[in-house]
């Protein structure tokens, strides 16, 4: 049985074995990820956390197919979609037709790509919105355009690289209640990258922390508070210092 | 079941009311008024000019017979626009601009894109590109008479020559400036191919592409005119010769009107493309409103 015949077998959407990903030759190369192995289930919201050089958006490469391990093997059960820190809307297209653009590719014909859109951009709470230009938008608002956008494309894989690291605290929350609906109505698998510890406890399924230059997994912590939840909730914040104390441990033995 | 629609409503009104606090609509101001604040400042511009022009005559520098003054030279612009010789001329020359510019527009796009994607092309005629952009048109006409005689060709050929290499370079330019992260972001939504350059590469290239397109048409009307001095055709009256005929026959005041009416069509061209680089920047969000 191959790999991808297991995944589809077992239900599970992305499966990363003996994962390493080295950039530049010789002496000069600079391993990134050594060793990774990791399964993510169908419909699973995963975080992966972990400080600067952990390799979380080569990970998020190598899972959207932007790029190829040096060694291992990568399998993804579905199609991917990206989200990135900035919105990356395009900015000579009105909204409407930024979350259109995936069907437009697709081939899907005029007027059922614009229901569609507009029927996402009602998903994200952005129905009305759809005439405007992306530079009239706010930042909360652009992201819920990307998301939309990312929606469109049809996928059953979303992956997320600190989608909202830009964004103020309050706007951020907001956000979070509505990956989480998004996510309860789509039965997306979710892979979300982020530095927050506090977001990863109070969005995902299951943190997985991962330590830096290079990057293995360091640990992994079930996160089996009910939703909803808040980020604020006693739970969602014990459980973010447990991961924060270890986080800490494996950001000091690099200052020694 | 109840309280999760009730939550559902909540976050919909929450993120309702944080987007109407975080967008603020901007006031346009009425057509007319816009139209006002653009014209204006030209209006005052040429009634500078115009004055400054007169205090130079008033000075006496030089005589009224070399130098006459926009009293004397806007009659002459009124009564040469009554004539139909001005007017065919006006039509010759307008469609040699239009037809040496879309001639250069279509090989100067060719040959940007060609340029642009291929990292071959680039090394072997990008710097030839910007060689000829910066070459004097007027330098070209030696051979493109020797090349094609005195007729409409050999203007053609220098019109192409003058303009084609700043549209090339324009497009260039801009697809070298798309961001990384746009052309990322296209290829994630599934763009590939030419079909990453028609809704991704292209559009975001526009701007600086625009700006090629007006400087492309700086070097065409340039072209044009010294092309028209130089090669004179039998029985086609032009702009250019009827310019060199005023000289021949020390017509001052015909030449200055035929000048000025040059300096108009060029304003005029330039005022197009203008709007049409604002159109493309307030789409874009790259108009700063504070200002």
């Amino acid at each position: 049985m191959t790999l991808i015949e297991e995944l589809v077998a077992t239900s599970t959407a992305i499966s990363l074995r003996g994962v390493s990903k080295a950039f530049g030759h010789g002496a000069g190369a600079v391993l990134a990820l050594d060793n990774i192995t990791l399964d993510v289930a169908r419909g699973e919201f995963v975080c992966l956390v972990g400080a600067s050089g952990c390799g979380k958006s080569t990970s998020l490469n190598l899972i959207a197919g932007l790029d190829r391990p040096t060694v291992g093997d990568v399998s993804v059960n579905g199609r991917t979609a990206l989200m990135f820190q900035e919105a990356a809307l395009f900015p000579w297209l009105t909204v409407r037709d930024n979350v259109a653009l995936p069907l437009r590719l697709a081939g899907v014909g005029k007027a059922q790509r614009r229901r569609r859109a507009d029927e996402l951009l009602e998903q994200v709470h952005l129905g009305g919105q759809g005439g405007r230009r992306p530079h009239e938008l706010s930042g909360g608002m652009r992201q819920r355009a990307a998301l939309a956008r990312a929606l469109a494309q049809d996928v059953e894989i979303l992956l997320m690289d600190e989608p909202f690291g830009a964004l103020d605290a309050m706007t951020r929350d907001l956000l979070h209640d509505e990956l989480e609906q998004v996510w309860s109505a789509t039965g997306l698998t979710i892979m979300f990258v982020t530095h927050n510890v506090r977001e990863a406890a109070r969005l995902s399924d299951r943190i997985v922390l991962l330590t830096s230059l290079p990057g293995k997994v360091a640990d992994e912590f079930p996160v089996t508070i009910d939703r909803p939840r808040r980020i604020d909730s006693p739970e969602v914040m014990g459980l973010a210092a447990s991961v924060t104390d270890r986080l800490r441990a494996e950001v000091r033995r690099h200052g020694d | 079941m109840a309280t999760e629609i009730q939550q559902h409503d909540k976050l919909a009104e929450e993120i309702a009311g944080l987007d109407a606090l975080e967008t603020h609509l901007e006031s346009h101001p009425g057509p007319a008024r816009q139209i006002w604040t653009t014209v204006w400042p030209k209006l005052a511009a040429i009634a500078i000019a115009l004055f400054a022009w007169q205090a130079v005559v008033w000075s006496g520098w030089k005589p009224d017979y070399v130098l006459p003054g926009p009293d004397k030279v806007l009659p002459a612009l009124v009564e040469m626009m009554g004539t139909a010789k001005f007017w065919t001329a006006v039509g010759i020359t307008m469609r040699r601009a239009v037809s040496g510019y879309a001639l250069a527009l279509v090989i100067g796009s060719v040959l940007g894109i060609a340029v642009a994607r291929s990292r071959l092309l680039r090394s072997a005629v990008g710097s030839l590109i910007t060689g000829l952009q910066t070459m004097p048109s007027i330098a070209w006409f030696p051979l493109a008479i020797l090349l094609f005689g005195l007729t409409e060709r050999a203007i053609m050929f220098v019109v192409v020559l003058g303009a084609a290499p700043s549209i090339a370079n324009g497009l260039i330019a801009g697809v070298d400036h798309v961001p990384p992260l746009m052309v990322r972001a296209g290829r994630m939504i599934g763009a590939k191919g030419v079909n990453l350059y028609r809704h991704v590469v292209l559009p975001a290239a526009l701007p600086t592409y625009v700006a090629g397109l007006k400087q492309g048409w700086a070097f065409a009307w340039r072209s044009l005119m010294a092309g028209e001095l130089l090669v004179i055709v039998a029985n086609r009256p032009s702009i250019g010769d009827q310019l060199q005929f005023a000289r021949e026959f020390s017509d001052a005041d015909g030449m200055l009107a035929l000048m000025l009416v040059i300096l108009v069509v060029g304003i005029v061209v330039d005022t197009v493309f203008g709007r049409a680089d604002m159109t493309i920047r307030r789409r874009r969000g790259l108009i700063d409103h504070s200002a």
